[in-house]
């Protein structure tokens, strides 16, 4: 089993709600988020393309994040999410500084936090809070090992990239372009 | 699309690593609790329905409560066709409504203390007994009608009610002359019916869809925003006019980057086109429409080249487009927008509009404009109310005939007293809207309140009105409350309860509470014959076969539909249209018999002088007008608004990324802050853009207070729509000061 996300640009209109929905689903504190928002605009007046992105941890199979942990802290569990154990972590910062989508941050408290995937509405059958808040039905979550899930579907039918593929990290966000 | 994106280059809309801010943050203990966070995940226990405040489309949903019996998360109704089981960034942050601890938090009544006015707390028998003896001495001196109600939310039915049982006719909201007025008086007059909300637009089954400077995803009208994603996935074609380039623009196969202010020119050329090369629906022209040979001869002159003169649409791109909505005819919307009180002439733009739909065949069928239906439910039982002596309309003789509700410009206009007019209003009740970021001229609202006898402010934050008022009484928010069903139409009727998630914070009350008991001392008591309010909707409810109860359960009640006329003019059946002559009127037989234009015309609007840039203002997806400013919530997604400044432009100033100037318009009049620049190529440079509702002036609102500029204090201007008193705002032209001016809050 592999969890995956995709995320189709060509309907996300950017709104944020991912980020709220998730905010408040995990007592995210005020003035930090585990997902954000990218706006990228190219192009000159009047020949531009826009597209937004809901960004988040990338639960990469190769998890550089995970490698460098000292205490174990930053580990995989089934279906590839990675999870961060709060109580193990001792705040190094060192995943904060291998992480190529900056997707990590320092909790108040200490400890590193990030997205999970919401594993504890997965754990119920649930879609994780952002997916399931999205406004425009952009997000998709699955297990990309099932080539019959609506994931796999979209992404064999579907033009996509993942972000800097170039660090090596496979990660496990999809967009879809 | 670039291959490879340089992410110096992004905006990210939502950031990391505010932690400075955390710490300052009331609500950060709330949401972080004293527990690590992964073992702070919280548990649904209870769920109460409710439908959202945050914006006027009134998604229906739940309240959920945690273990601690805390309202924790909000979430939408699967059944709600207003949202479908998702709220949008404003309903889902609406918790921080709840919990933004500057909420107004106790009456409050003007006082001077040393020759110095200041509020001071009051109980709620105080503020009660002032404000009625107040209105009761308004009425003995001038008239019951000298009161005015200004609402903007559900407060505004209780306190409706009671002010119709005073005497006064005088309710007005400024959604109507400030927002979406033209466009409900231009298709009545064509279709013999308005557009409502939410809009009875057919988006989820269209083929082609037109927004001009209606900027959907941006404003977050969900069922709206959820439809027009549908109609992308199922590979509709949308074409937008917008002089920036609009998250609705970056998803169009078409952007018309359309000069600001001439929209009229690029819909008459449009008409032209598909009169002249045929494309229109003849056989529903022919049966439906009155006056189509009266508007051939009119447009003859509208060429694409003519039109391209003005607005700088190229003529093959106004031929190609009018070509794309004839081929996906009748399954096209051209969208009536919002908010489209821009130029003054407005009313006829969107009788252009309505004219364009009815050529297509599109009002009445599938893809285009589908009949709403809505559950007819019982009034109450209430003595009738007075019949008042004059209204609004008598301080305008002669002006604003086709006007369908109250002005609230109007209104604040006819307060300042002259000479002409003996029906200067005297009181003012205001609940749920800031007037002052609201109405344009700030100077002239400030002004009429100075001639009040009495101003009352309900609302649940100290927002700038706040300040003017005689007595502030602090409402409840929507979480802590019951209000009046929400009965709206749709494809299929829908009645959606909201009910309390918690006892209401600090000395706070709902509105419901609140118009009953000055109804009491006013001597209405017979207005609110319910002891409570659960009394009076359980029995509405019980009238159709439902009952309180029952609707705490399951929220919203959706109805199957009593006549099966969705789409009434599928197969070109016989209709009559609620018209003078009971065809769609192409020609308006109504607006002449006004003395108004029958058919639409193009006006030259003023242009931006030499270093002046017209100032364009629209919406955030996470914020309300000026509502949401301080949400705790939504000014983390959001705390300050940007103007969007193009390239050249800031080359030719020297302005760079974030750089902080103040904005002074045609008048004179600089912005209380400065604000941030924006150098972004998705604006004209002849324009500069802001989001609506940010650069607040009052401290009460700790998160809000000096966070980027106001464009409502830039609007000293407005364009008045001669047919029914629209103000048309988009006729204010800013420049830039780089150094703080010498006056003002700077």
């Amino acid at each position: 089993m592999r969890y995956a996300m995709a995320i189709d640009t060509k309907k996300c209109v950017g709104c944020s709600d991912c980020v709220v929905a998730c905010q408040v689903e995990n007592n995210v504190p005020i003035g930090h988020c585990r997902d954000w928002v990218i706006e990228a605009t190219s192009g000159t007046y009047p020949d531009l393309s826009m597209e937004f992105r809901t960004e988040r941890c990338n639960h990469c199979t190769d998890a550089p994040c995970v490698r460098c942990c000292p205490t174990e802290a930053s580990h995989i569990v089934d279906g590839g999410i990675v999870l961060v154990d709060a109580n193990e972590c001792i705040g190094c910062k060192a995943c904060i500084e291998s992480c190529p989508y900056d997707a990590r941050y320092i909790h108040p408290e200490g400890h590193v936090d990030k997205c999970t995937f919401c594993i504890h509405r997965v754990e119920k059958g649930e879609n994780p809070a952002c997916v399931s808040v999205c406004p425009t039905k952009c997000m998709y979550f699955g297990d990309t090992d099932d080539p019959n899930s609506e994931i796999s579907q979209l992404l064999r039918k579907r033009k996509w990239k993942t972000l800097i593929p170039e660090a090596g990290t496979k990660p496990n966000i999809y967009y879809l372009t | 699309m670039p291959k490879t994106l340089n992410r110096r280059d992004f905006i990210r809309i939502s950031s990391l690593g505010l932690g400075g801010l955390a710490a300052a943050n009331p609500i950060f203990d709330w949401l972080s609790g004293s527990v690590m966070a992964n073992e702070s995940l919280q548990e649904t226990i209870k769920r109460i329905p409710t439908y959202c405040e945050v914006c006027f489309w009134k998604c229906a949903g739940w309240a959920h409560l945690n273990e601690k019996g805390d309202i924790w998360k909000l979430t939408g109704n699967d059944n709600d066709p207003h949202c479908n089981g998702r709220f949008c960034p404003r309903g889902t942050g609406g918790v921080g409504m709840y919990y933004d601890d500057d909420r107004l938090k106790t009456p409050l009544i003007r006082t001077e203390v040393n020759g110095k006015q200041t509020y001071r707390e009051a109980s709620w028998n105080e503020a009660f007994d002032y404000i009625a003896k107040k209105m009761k001495k308004i009425a003995d001196e001038h008239g019951p009608e000298c009161i005015a109600l200004f609402s903007h939310g559900s407060g505004g039915k209780h306190f409706g009610r009671m002010i119709k049982a005073f005497g006064s006719p005088n309710i007005t909201a400024p959604s109507y002359a400030q927002c979406r007025g033209p466009r409900e008086v231009g298709f009545f007059a064509t279709f013999g019916e308005g557009i409502g909300s939410p809009e009875r637009v057919d988006i989820r089954d269209t083929d082609c869809l037109v927004l001009i400077g209606s900027h959907i995803g941006e404003n977050m009208h969900n069922g709206q925003v959820q439809e027009m994603s549908d109609a992308i996935d199922k590979g509709a074609t949308i074409i937008t006019v917008d002089p920036r380039f609009s998250t609705a623009a970056s998803k169009s196969k078409h952007w018309l980057p359309i000069k600001p202010s001439t929209d009229m020119a690029l819909l008459l050329s449009w008409i032209h086109v598909i009169i002249n090369k045929e494309w229109y629906d003849k056989k529903y022209v022919d049966k439906y429409t009155f006056g189509f040979d009266e508007l051939k001869e009119h447009v003859k002159s509208f060429t694409p080249e003519w039109a391209y003169g003005i607005t700088t649409i190229k003529p093959n791109v106004i031929r190609k487009t009018a070509k794309e909505m004839a081929n996906a005819a009748p399954s096209v919307i051209i969208h009536p927008g919002r908010h489209v009180t821009w130029y003054g002439d407005d009313t006829q733009r969107l009788r252009a509009v309505a004219i364009l739909n009815a050529l297509l065949g599109s009002w009445g069928r599938r893809g285009g404009f589908y009949n709403p239906e809505k559950k007819k439910i019982a009034k109450l039982d209430l003595p009738k109310f007075p019949k008042p002596k004059k209204t609004w309309r008598d301080a305008f003789p002669g002006q604003f005939k086709l006007a369908g509700l109250a002005l609230a410009s109007g209104i604040c206009d006819a307060t300042i007293p002259t000479v002409k007019r003996d029906c200067s209003f005297k009181g003012w009740i205001v609940n749920g809207t800031n007037l002052i970021s609201t109405l344009p001229n700030q100077a002239n609202t400030i002004e009429a309140i100075q001639n009040l006898d009495l101003m009352v402010v309900i609302d649940t934050m100290p927002m700038e009105i706040t300040g003017y008022a005689d007595v502030v009484l602090p409402e409840c928010t929507y979480l802590e409350r019951y209000d009046n069903l929400r009965v709206s139409g749709h494809r299929e009727p829908t009645i959606a309860l909201r009910a309390p998630a918690a006892e209401p914070k600090y000395d706070s009350k709902p509105a419901w509470w609140m118009a009953k008991e000055l109804s009491n001392r006013l001597g209405l008591q017979d207005y609110f014959p319910f002891e409570t309010e659960e009394e009076e909707l359980d029995w509405q409810l019980k009238k159709v076969g439902l009952s309180l109860e029952e609707m705490k359960k399951i929220g919203l009640k959706k109805f199957d539909r009593q006549y099966d006329d969705l789409y009434p003019l599928e197969g070109l059946p016989d209709y009559e249209f609620n018209t003078n002559t009971g065809k769609i009127e192409l020609y308006s037989t109504s607006m002449e018999d006004e003395g108004y234009d029958p058919l639409p015309n193009y006006t030259a609007h003023e242009e931006p002088p030499t270093d002046f840039y017209r100032l364009i203002y629209g919406r955030a997806p996470m914020h309300t007008f000026s509502r949401t400013a301080n949400n705790p919530n939504l000014t983390d997604l959001m705390d300050e608004n940007k103007v969007w400044v193009n390239p050249k432009v800031a080359k030719e100033w020297g302005l760079k990324n974030n750089q902080e100037v103040w904005l002074e318009n045609q008048d004179g009049v600089v912005t209380s802050f400065p604000i941030k620049v924006r150098v972004t190529e998705r604006i004209r440079w002849d324009s500069v853009y802001m989001i609506h509702g940010f650069g607040h002036t009052d401290k009460r609102l700790s998160r809000a207070y000096g966070r980027g500029a106001s464009d409502a204090e830039l609007i000293t201007k407005s364009n008045i729509d001669p047919v029914m008193g629209g103000t048309g705002m988009r006729v204010n032209f800013v420049t830039f000061l780089t150094e703080a001016p010498t006056k003002g809050a700077a």
